[in-house]
């Protein structure tokens, strides 16, 4: 396994928005195109250190960011 | 030249806006959402910092309840074609732009009820009359914040209670005071706000927005235009989320970058201290318009209670005739005629042959404001 995990979100704005507020949380962040085995999707992710993981998704909660699904990328 | 139709579109635009829009294209110049490459996503975060700036300048909760729209009109049409079904009632007042008139003109002929609320000739409105004119039925009160024909600013935080004691939600047609008047959508109540960006806020044209509120269901607000968004793809219906919902097709992140950097402008002057700019070039206009024998004056007289937007006739002489010869003789550009608002001009006696409209802007003079009521001046005695 890598070591990044990768969140899915329902719309670009969401993950723009979540970029934002964990860059701020100075968090190793990168939007990255949805890997296509996670999703058809065409929109962007967010890939983070899996090391990370809790901490990441926890600031993502509070917040009240609606987030799709959190992968750990193969 | 002088440039008095800041009602219309504001002009000139701040340079930060001019250079924000090129900047855009050459920096952020993806398509947002679709193509995850780096344009693409600067393009995304572009809007988004946008969507933030919107929303904290109207003091509203969440940044994704922003819609970004082509202008106010179609903003207030997504509103009203979006959240009223055959069978609801809807209050309005007499002082509307044609933007709410003719959607709710077409959805009655659906099977929607209208109230039209009377104003004062002056622009007033009796908060009773509204209060009388809710019904169990009513869904929707429409209240301009204020008139583009006299610029009389109507009580829409005590409007928003009214509709609000009786299970109506409240939709504000904000085209001519978002920029220019603070606007709280918390504070005052406000559940669906219509704005454009390129009045007051110094945008460029093509660019609005709809700032939907806490207490409307969005479930319940259908879109205007389904498409693509760039999420989901993978379905053949219209996403529910925010705010993917209503806005199918790309975006206008030329016009969105505009209207950003417009705000933040507004922001480094202050709203505060362009509207005192702004009251003084109206208490010029009223004063030495007021005076000149033969000009009749509309409105309410006082430029704490209305926008910079006077309207005057002047005896004997055609508007058109008017607009033309200060356009031709004198440099000075206007607005003369119903100003997309039949209704407003009904109810301030004016139809239908309108009015000499005059609406100075953040950018305009004392000096431009004395030039424009002597050259009235002088075509009163000829």
């Amino acid at each position: 396994m890598s070591q990044y995990g990768v969140i899915l979100f329902f719309t670009t704005s969401s993950a723009i928005q979540s970029e934002k507020m964990l860059l701020k949380e100075s968090f190793a962040v990168k939007l990255i195109p949805v890997p296509r085995e996670l999703s058809s999707d065409c929109g962007i992710a967010l890939r983070f250190d899996w090391d990370d993981m809790e901490r990441v998704t926890l600031v993502l909660v509070e917040a009240k960011v609606e987030t799709d699904s959190v992968h750990r990328l193969p | 030249m002088i440039y008095m139709d800041n009602a219309a579109t504001s002009w000139p635009k701040p340079p930060e806006v001019l250079r924000a829009m090129t900047e855009v294209l050459e920096r952020a110049g993806g398509n947002p959402g679709r193509s995850g490459h780096r344009l693409s996503i600067e393009a995304a975060r572009v809007i988004y910092d946008v969507r933030e700036e919107v929303a904290q300048f109207f003091h509203a909760a969440d940044p994704l309840r922003v819609v970004f729209t082509a202008n106010v009109t179609h903003a207030l049409n997504t509103a009203l074609l979006g959240f009223l079904d055959s069978g609801d009632h809807v209050v309005v007042s007499s002082m509307e732009h044609n933007a709410v008139m003719r959607p709710l003109r077409y959805l009655e002929q659906q099977g929607v009820f209208l109230s039209i609320v009377p104003c004062a000739p002056d622009g007033s409105i009796s908060l009773q009359d509204v209060a009388e004119a809710m019904t169990v039925k009513t869904r929707l009160v429409v209240i301009v914040h204020a008139s583009n024909v006299i610029g009389t600013i109507l009580p829409v935080a005590e409007i928003a209670a009214i509709a609000h004691s009786a299970g109506a939600l409240i939709l504000v047609d904000a085209a001519q005071t978002a920029g220019a008047i603070p606007i709280d959508v918390q504070a005052m109540g406000i559940d669906l706000l219509a704005f454009t960006g390129h009045k007051a806020l110094q945008g460029p044209p093509g660019i609005g927005g709809l700032v939907i509120g806490a207490g409307v269901d969005v479930a319940r607000l259908h879109p205007l235009m389904r498409g693509g968004t760039g999420s989901q793809s993978e379905l053949e219906v219209q996403p529910e989320y925010m705010p993917d919902k209503y806005e199918s097709g790309t975006p206008n992140i030329v016009g969105i970058a505009g209207l950003g950097a417009g705000i933040r402008w507004l922001k480094h002057r202050g709203v505060d201290a362009i509207r005192d700019h702004e009251k003084m070039l109206t208490n010029a206009l009223i004063d030495g318009l007021s005076v000149i024998p033969g000009v009749k004056l509309y409105g309410i007289g006082d430029s704490g209670r209305s926008m910079p937007v006077v309207s005057i006739a002047v005896s004997g002489k055609r508007v058109s005739e008017v607009g033309q010869r200060l356009d031709d003789e004198f440099d000075i550009l206007c607005r003369v005629g119903l100003h997309c608002a039949p209704s407003a001009h009904k109810t301030i006696g004016t139809f239908p042959e309108g009015t000499v409209r005059f609406a100075p802007g953040a950018l305009t003079t004392l000096d431009e404001v004395q030039q424009t009521i002597k050259a009235v001046e002088r075509i009163t005695r000829s």
